[in-house]
């Protein structure tokens, strides 16, 4: 378990805001947070890495005491154990990809230990192939292998898929799910895309100007939980079009496009480009066997 | 080739071997902290760094020879306790040459640190590795060819250098008569085919380094992009 209640002050595009935060992450938890570019995501990121240092505070990892504003500890990120990947993912351009993760290792003596992971990422193939020469997608698994060479006590992710198409998206989603139950780790994932939320977190802050405004499962911080539909997804608006007295919406979700219609008084306050929940009741569903 | 020739050309090789080495080991560490640090001082480090750009040869030159001679305090200091003497000497050389060509190491060393993304550097130290690691298998490596251009200007730059060498050096045949010194000696005492044979030997040299520079240059810059 990882406790942290810090506070610093960012310069943002906004002005200058206090980041606050004063939260408890679970052991096997995976933790998204979810905010507007500035809203001080990454830095709280960074803040658990040893990447960046708060203004006071502490930073409580099981017993172990990674910050103490007050105690003067901070212990630097070599002493964290963490593994961090990078949204420029950050591989050394001078190292192969082996080598990448042979440099990772504390030992040098287990090399097996590389190839099991490279098997794991399923990159064994790429093992003497330069970092230049890797697609988006190939660098992100790299990267992920990586950070998982010294049996890291957390994962932390800066938005990696932020770079790559929908479909290399989510299959790496899917990887990452995987990676996270089967070492077992507590990961958390800094992201502005509600469908990537939903696929892999159970947990979500939602920050704000430095402030955490939601806390709970995707599903309690997005929806509503009053409602009774029986059908919920997420997807982003592509189009909103008028047709009569009805509203034609094109929707984006999982890959997928739909169309549905709607009111005036539906779409109110939403745009082209927003994300939004969809839901609907039982009725008059039409079923295809496929 | 005459004797004097040979020795003057291997003096001046010498030296612009001897100041670019020891500035490789000084700049990396001051081109890596002027690359990394906030500190408000940086503004006051790289002028010092920066000044022998644009102040004139000859002013360093009276400068290091006020400083350097016996009659000065520092001068006499060296003088009596380690029995050193650096006005018109090779070691006194060696260290005006240092002074005159440090922005020429420390510039392209400063700038190839800063273009590499912070993220190289914060990656290494998450997964446990010292600066020192750190600097010595990630960053260094991926600067080779900042490290490459600014030993060569250094070497360069040191072996064309001639108001500062004039000024502190003198004209000591095998002790501080480098090839731009001999060359305007020999002018001046009309031997001009002694003079060319200089300067065609240093034009010949200079243009053969920096064709291997732009040569090697390309073909680092080919494999890391291709």
């Amino acid at each position: 378990m990882i406790k942290i209640n810090i506070k610093k002050n960012l310069n943002t595009a906004d002005g200058v805001i206090i980041l606050s935060v004063n939260k408890e992450i679970k052991k096997g938890d995976f933790l998204t947070l979810f905010g507007k570019s500035g809203s001080g995501k990454t830095t709280l990121l960074r803040i658990i890495a040893g990447l960046e240092t708060p203004d006071s505070g502490e930073i409580i990892f099981d017993d172990e005491v990674w910050f103490d504003g007050s105690k003067k500890i901070n212990l630097p990120p070599q002493k964290r154990g963490v593994g961090f990947v990078f949204q420029d993912y950050a591989l050394f351009p001078n190292m192969s990809v082996r080598q990448n993760l042979e440099f990772a290792l504390k030992n040098k003596n287990e090399s097996k230990k590389v190839d099991e992971i490279l098997e794991i990422m399923e990159i064994t193939n790429l093992s003497s192939m330069m970092p230049h020469n890797l697609s988006g997608g190939q660098k992100q698994r790299v990267a992920v292998a990586r950070s998982l060479m010294s049996n890291p006590k957390m994962l932390l992710l800066d938005e990696p898929l932020s770079a790559l198409d929908h479909v290399m998206r989510a299959k790496l989603q899917d990887e990452l799910l995987a990676v996270h139950k089967r070492f077992n780790i507590t990961s958390i994932l800094v992201s502005h895309d509600i469908g990537e939320v939903f696929k892999l977190s159970n947990r979500v802050f939602k920050i704000s100007l430095g402030e955490i405004t939601n806390d709970g499962t995707p599903t309690q911080v997005f929806a509503n939980q009053n409602l009774s539909s029986k059908f919920k997804l997420t997807a982003e608006v592509l189009s909103i079009k008028k047709s009569d007295i009805l509203y034609i919406i094109e929707l984006l979700s999982h890959n997928e496009i739909i169309k549905v219609t709607a009111t005036k008084k539906d779409i109110e306050n939403i745009r082209e480009g927003d994300s939004v929940l969809v839901s609907s009741k039982a009725f008059n569903p039409i079923f295809t066997k496929i | 080739m005459d004797e004097s020739f040979i020795q003057t050309m291997s003096l001046t090789f010498r030296l612009a071997f001897i100041t670019t080495v020891i500035l490789l080991i000084v700049g990396i560490p001051l081109g890596y902290y002027l690359s990394q640090t906030k500190s408000k001082f940086k503004p006051v480090i790289e002028t010092f760094v920066s000044m022998p750009l644009v102040l004139p040869p000859s002013v360093l030159g009276f400068y290091l020879l006020l400083a350097f001679s016996p009659k000065g305090a520092f001068g006499e200091f060296l003088q009596e306790n380690f029995d050193i003497r650096l006005v018109f000497s090779f070691e006194g050389l060696v260290i005006a040459s240092i002074i005159f060509s440090l922005p020429f190491m420390v510039h392209p060393i400063q700038s190839g640190f800063s273009a590499l993304s912070k993220s190289l550097k914060e990656a290494s130290y998450t997964l446990g590795k010292s600066r020192f690691e750190t600097i010595w298998f990630v960053l260094l490596p991926n600067i080779k060819s900042s490290l490459l251009t600014a030993s060569v200007i250094t070497f360069a730059h040191t072996v064309g250098e001639f108001g500062v060498v004039l000024m502190i050096g003198g004209n000591i045949a095998g002790e501080t008569k480098v090839a731009s010194i001999a060359i305007y000696d020999e002018v001046e005492s009309l031997n001009y085919a002694v003079a060319n044979q200089y300067a065609f030997t240093l034009f010949i040299i200079t243009f053969a380094i920096l064709l291997f520079v732009y040569g090697v240059n390309k073909s680092m810059v080919r494999s890391e992009f291709k």
